[in-house]
């Protein structure tokens, strides 16, 4: 709490970000360059030039003319350190790509493109979306390496990355170079699946996990099975119900099965709730290889069972507003 | 932020905080080495068999321990020796709870500190040498604990290599701050007490004994540029304090002579222009030569021409005086300064005192001439390792063991005089000095420390005498080393042995000046001049500024565009001839496009040059062959140079 209130929020770094210059990627590919770096001196930096200032004190209370010496070899080696912590990002280039869809709450594998062009190594460079999950890597000279960088990801939809921030404290750990990389590249999230106790056995009764109107066994009832959210309103027993003793759901079987429509209609509660059903029902039916459609208020994907099918349904389900 | 360290990095902060325990180890006591090699010994060993680190409580009394000890070693927390070993008793107490980075940090930082306290005992050009190795491995220290992971460390010849590079990159805007940065004169408050020890010189009263303590000493005293002719060795007496009052075996500067008129001096002659360069030594006095006319600007004479500063000589001075060797001093006598020097107790020394009373006849200087004679005709030794003296020191001294060192002689001598009813006193000081044809200077040393007489002639003042003379006037002549036997100890630089020794030493000490003057001596007098020279005219502090400010800029930039320059890659020796080939066929416009392959380009360049076709495909496959075999081969290396060679492009 003591952190939000005035003036402990000028401490942080975060806070200054937004005016921060950021490195804008063309094509995808950010360069460092001078202007975009920034640095600063670490905790450790202000130690040492609480030092130097004693050193200096020193030298100059007892006149001592290799005191001086010291105190400005070192505090020299300050400066240069901050050209070399300066130099160690500058001119990389950063890309991100290929980062695979994932569903929300999980955490995304963003891939980090960092390209060096300058012949000269780059040591001890970090890299991360938030602090917590940084990676931290040597850059050889004249390559191209990849890393991974962890992301966590809330909501489903098509988001922009976070900025990425770029540091290296290299050579001296004194001072703290950094960079923040707008990306262009953009991560999908697939809407988070509701939870279903029978995600263990699908294959079993995965043939109940959608409204099948459109199929002939519709009448072949089968058995009960406990209410489970997600289930559809129109399978629950509702006469059981109200003879008070629980909820149950209707289990029927029929040859339709390998066409199975998943209707929005067939779903309950609010929008989140039943895109997060129809999500779970697309990852049940395409576990079990059927044949399956998927119908929404404006739009209707044909019935099919591919790979493409089951990305471009979920993507669907993403975008959708 | 606070990462835990491995043990890589753990030796390599022990290892830089025992180079910097070693340059220090002149300065400590012993009790505080063998804690601090303790302390990290038992650091290792915790992190060797991974025993756990101890805790508060078992700290806690060793700190107190430390605490107490350094207190009954210097008496107190304060001053310069007892701070320093506080400092790295307690760095090297740290490491026993250094685990973090943070804890790495501050002991590293407190390190580099120590170095620079290395300088606060001496200056000199080996302790600036000395304290090289340890900035280079403290950065080395620094620069392996940030590469984060130990999986990632790098070689030691790696670290220390970069280390290095950083220190001497950093050695331009160091030098720039050096000359430029303006100097404060200090101290900015009182140093402590014990902070100018160590040093030595004349002491301002004179006993058996002193002296020759002295001469073990070879430390230099001043060293003095003639700036046109040199007197004659035998004329340099180098004056310091006059002493007149004797009190059993010591002579003193006597608190009487308080309040007396100066002696009026005459001089004639050409006068000797000279500059002094005075080492430290925590008194007064200001050495000049017999007789001294000119004098520095925060000194003052005293009544009998002895010059002393303002304030304790604690940092070397430089000084312009002019003397005169040719000069009578006080003519008149009052009847105060006559009581003064013909002080003696009564009832000691009755030998001499007879003897003097045996003279009474003769005229001052038949008096003066006696006792001189006695001198040379009696068997009188000059030796640094005098016998004890029993209780009438200066009867034992003329009558029975008649060796001595010229303190015995000159106060002897005075004594004599002034028991024979002649006004005298005792002058201490130095005497000759070592020419140094390098630098053209004269080199002083402590061990020509020196003792001799003055006597009251009324016609004449004050006239020195030096009854040493008499007894050895080679130690007069050639200095002391031709005055001793062999038997009596001499510092290495005084003896006359080892010609190449001492003309190495010579050039040393050449080398030594020029750091004094130039490196050490640079204080804000020295920055001004040095800037008026260099830029001709009178620079304030804001020029100063601006100046270093924009210097360090320049040199900045500088840096930075060689940092920043890209390096070209390092081509193997076929890459290198494929550019020369590449060189010949840009002059008939052709070159490689990017991604071009070294046959493809070949075939193009053949159409454009069909009567160079075969030879142009050749070295694009020779040039593939050998960059595509594992190890290129010399002969085939060879065999495409050849091929080059016979190229023969048209210029277009």
């Amino acid at each position: 709490m003591l952190s939000k209130i005035w003036p402990f929020t000028f401490w942080k770094i975060s806070y200054w970000q937004q005016w921060f210059r950021v490195a804008k990627s063309a094509n995808n590919v950010a360069i460092l360059n001078p202007r975009q770096i920034y640095i600063l001196p670490t905790r450790w930096g202000l130690l040492y030039a609480t030092m130097l200032i004693g050193l200096l004190i020193g030298s100059i209370n007892y006149s001592l003319s290799l005191g001086y010496y010291v105190t400005f070899l070192l505090a020299s080696l300050g400066n240069i350190a901050m050209l070399h912590t300066w130099r160690n990002l500058l001119h990389l280039q950063i890309s991100v790509s290929n980062a695979s869809p994932v569903f929300a709450g999980d955490t995304a594998t963003i891939v980090l493109k960092i390209s060096e062009t300058k012949n000269r190594p780059r040591y001890v460079v970090a890299a991360y979306f938030n602090r917590q999950a940084e990676i931290i890597n040597d850059i050889k000279a004249n390559d191209v390496q990849l890393f991974d960088i962890p992301l966590t990801t809330i909501k489903r939809g098509l988001h922009s990355l976070p900025r990425l921030s770029i540091y290296t404290e290299f050579p001296l750990s004194l001072l703290h170079a950094w960079a923040v990389v707008d990306n262009p590249f953009q991560l999908l999230v697939y809407p988070k699946p509701a939870e279903s106790i029978y995600q263990n056995n699908l294959s079993a009764d995965a043939d109940v996990q959608g409204s099948s109107q459109l199929t002939k066994g519709d009448d072949d009832f089968n058995g009960h099975k406990n209410y489970q959210v997600g289930d559809s309103p129109s399978r629950v027993d509702w006469k059981a119900s109200s003879r008070g003793i629980g909820m149950y759901t209707k289990l029927y079987s029929g040859a339709g099965i390998h066409t199975l429509w998943l209707d929005w209609l067939d779903t309950t509660g609010d929008i989140e709730t039943r895109i997060s059903q129809l999500t779970h029902w697309i990852i049940d039916a395409h576990a079990t290889q059927q044949t399956y459609g998927l119908r929404l208020p404006d739009t209707e994907l044909a019935p099919n069972n591919t790979e493409a099918h089951y990305h471009q349904a979920l993507t669907t389900l993403a975008l959708l507003s | 932020m606070n990462r835990l360290l491995t043990p890589q990095h753990l030796k390599w902060l022990l290892v830089s905080l025992a180079v910097v325990l070693g340059t220090h180890i002149p300065n400590l006591p012993v009790w505080v080495i063998m804690a601090s090699i303790s302390f990290g010994t038992w650091r290792y060993l915790l992190d060797r068999y991974q025993w756990a680190m101890p805790k508060i409580w078992a700290l806690l009394p060793i700190t107190l321990i430390i605490c107490v000890g350094i207190i009954v070693t210097f008496k107190g927390f304060f001053g310069r020796d007892a701070s320093l070993s506080l400092l790295v008793v307690m760095c090297s107490l740290k490491l026993l709870e250094t685990k973090t980075l943070r804890d790495y940090m501050l002991v590293i930082v407190l390190a580099y500190f120590l170095v620079g306290n290395l300088f606060l005992f001496n200056q000199t050009i080996a302790t600036f040498g000395l304290s090289i190795a340890p900035l280079i491995l403290l950065t080395a220290t620094l620069i392996n604990i940030s590469f984060k992971d130990a999986g990632k460390q790098r070689d030691i010849q790696f670290t220390l290599k970069l280390a290095a590079q950083l220190l001497l990159q950093a050695v331009p805007v160091m030098l720039i701050l050096f000359v430029l940065f303006p100097r404060i004169p200090g101290p900015l408050w009182g140093l402590p007490q014990d902070a100018n020890s160590g040093m030595t010189g004349l002491g301002d009263s004179l006993q058996f004994g002193n002296i020759s303590n002295l001469t073990k000493n070879s430390a230099i005293a001043f060293r003095v540029q003639f700036k046109n002719a040199v007197p004659e060795r035998n004329q340099l007496y180098w004056r310091g304090p006059v002493l007149w009052h004797q009190e059993d075996r010591s002579w003193t500067v006597s608190s009487s002579k308080i309040g007396l008129q100066p002696e009026i001096a005459k001089v004639s002659g050409n006068p000797i222009q000279y500059t002094m360069t005075l080492e430290p030594h925590n008194r007064l006095w200001m050495l000049m030569l017999d007789l001294p006319t000119l004098i520095p600007q925060d000194a003052r004479l005293t009544h009998d021409y002895s010059v002393v500063a303002n304030k304790p000589v604690r940092t070397r001075l430089r000084y312009d005086a002019i003397s005169f060797s040719s000069y009578q001093l006080g003519l008149s006598l009052g009847e105060r300064e006559r009581l003064l020097s013909l002080q003696i107790n009564e009832g000691e020394n009755p030998k001499t005192v007879q003897l003097a009373e045996s003279w009474q006849g003769l005229s001052t200087v038949d008096k003066i001439n006696a006792a001189l004679k006695r001198y040379r005709e009696q068997p009188f030794v000059y030796t640094l390792k005098p016998p004890r003296l029993d209780n009438n020191p200066v009867d034992d001294f003329l009558f029975n063991t008649k060796r001595g060192f010229c303190e015995h002689y000159a106060t002897s001598f005075v004594y004599l005089m002034r028991a024979a009813g002649v006004p005298a006193r005792i002058v201490t000081g130095y005497q000759g000095g070592e020419y140094n044809p390098n630098g053209n200077y004269y080199i002083v040393r402590q061990s020509d420390a020196h003792a001799w007489a003055e006597v009251w002639l009324a016609e004449r003042g004050w006239v020195r005498v030096d009854p040493t003379a008499a007894v050895s006037p080679e130690r007069i002549e050639n200095g002391i080393s031709d005055a001793l036997d062999e038997t009596d100890e001499l510092p290495l630089m005084a003896r006359p042995d080892y010609p190449w020794l001492k003309k190495a030493y010579l050039n040393w000490d050449t080398v030594n000046n020029g750091w004094n003057q130039w490196v050490l001596g640079y204080d804000d007098k020295k920055q001004l001049d040095f800037l008026k020279k260099l830029s001709g005219k009178n620079l304030n502090l804001m020029h100063m500024l601006i100046g270093m400010v924009g210097i360090i800029a320049i040199t900045m930039g500088l840096t930075t565009y060689f940092l920043v320059k890209q390096q070209k890659a390092k081509l193997n020796p076929a890459q290198r001839l494929y550019a020369q080939y590449l060189k010949h066929l840009k002059r008939a416009g052709l070159s490689q496009n990017n991604g071009e392959t070294a046959l493809d380009f070949a075939a193009r360049a053949a159409k454009t040059l069909p009567n160079q076709q075969t030879q142009i495909v050749d070295i694009a496959q020779r040039y593939n062959v050998i960059t595509y075999s594992k190890s290129a081969k010399p002969e085939l290396l060879q065999a495409l140079a050849d091929c080059i060679k016979q190229l023969n492009i048209p210029k277009k």
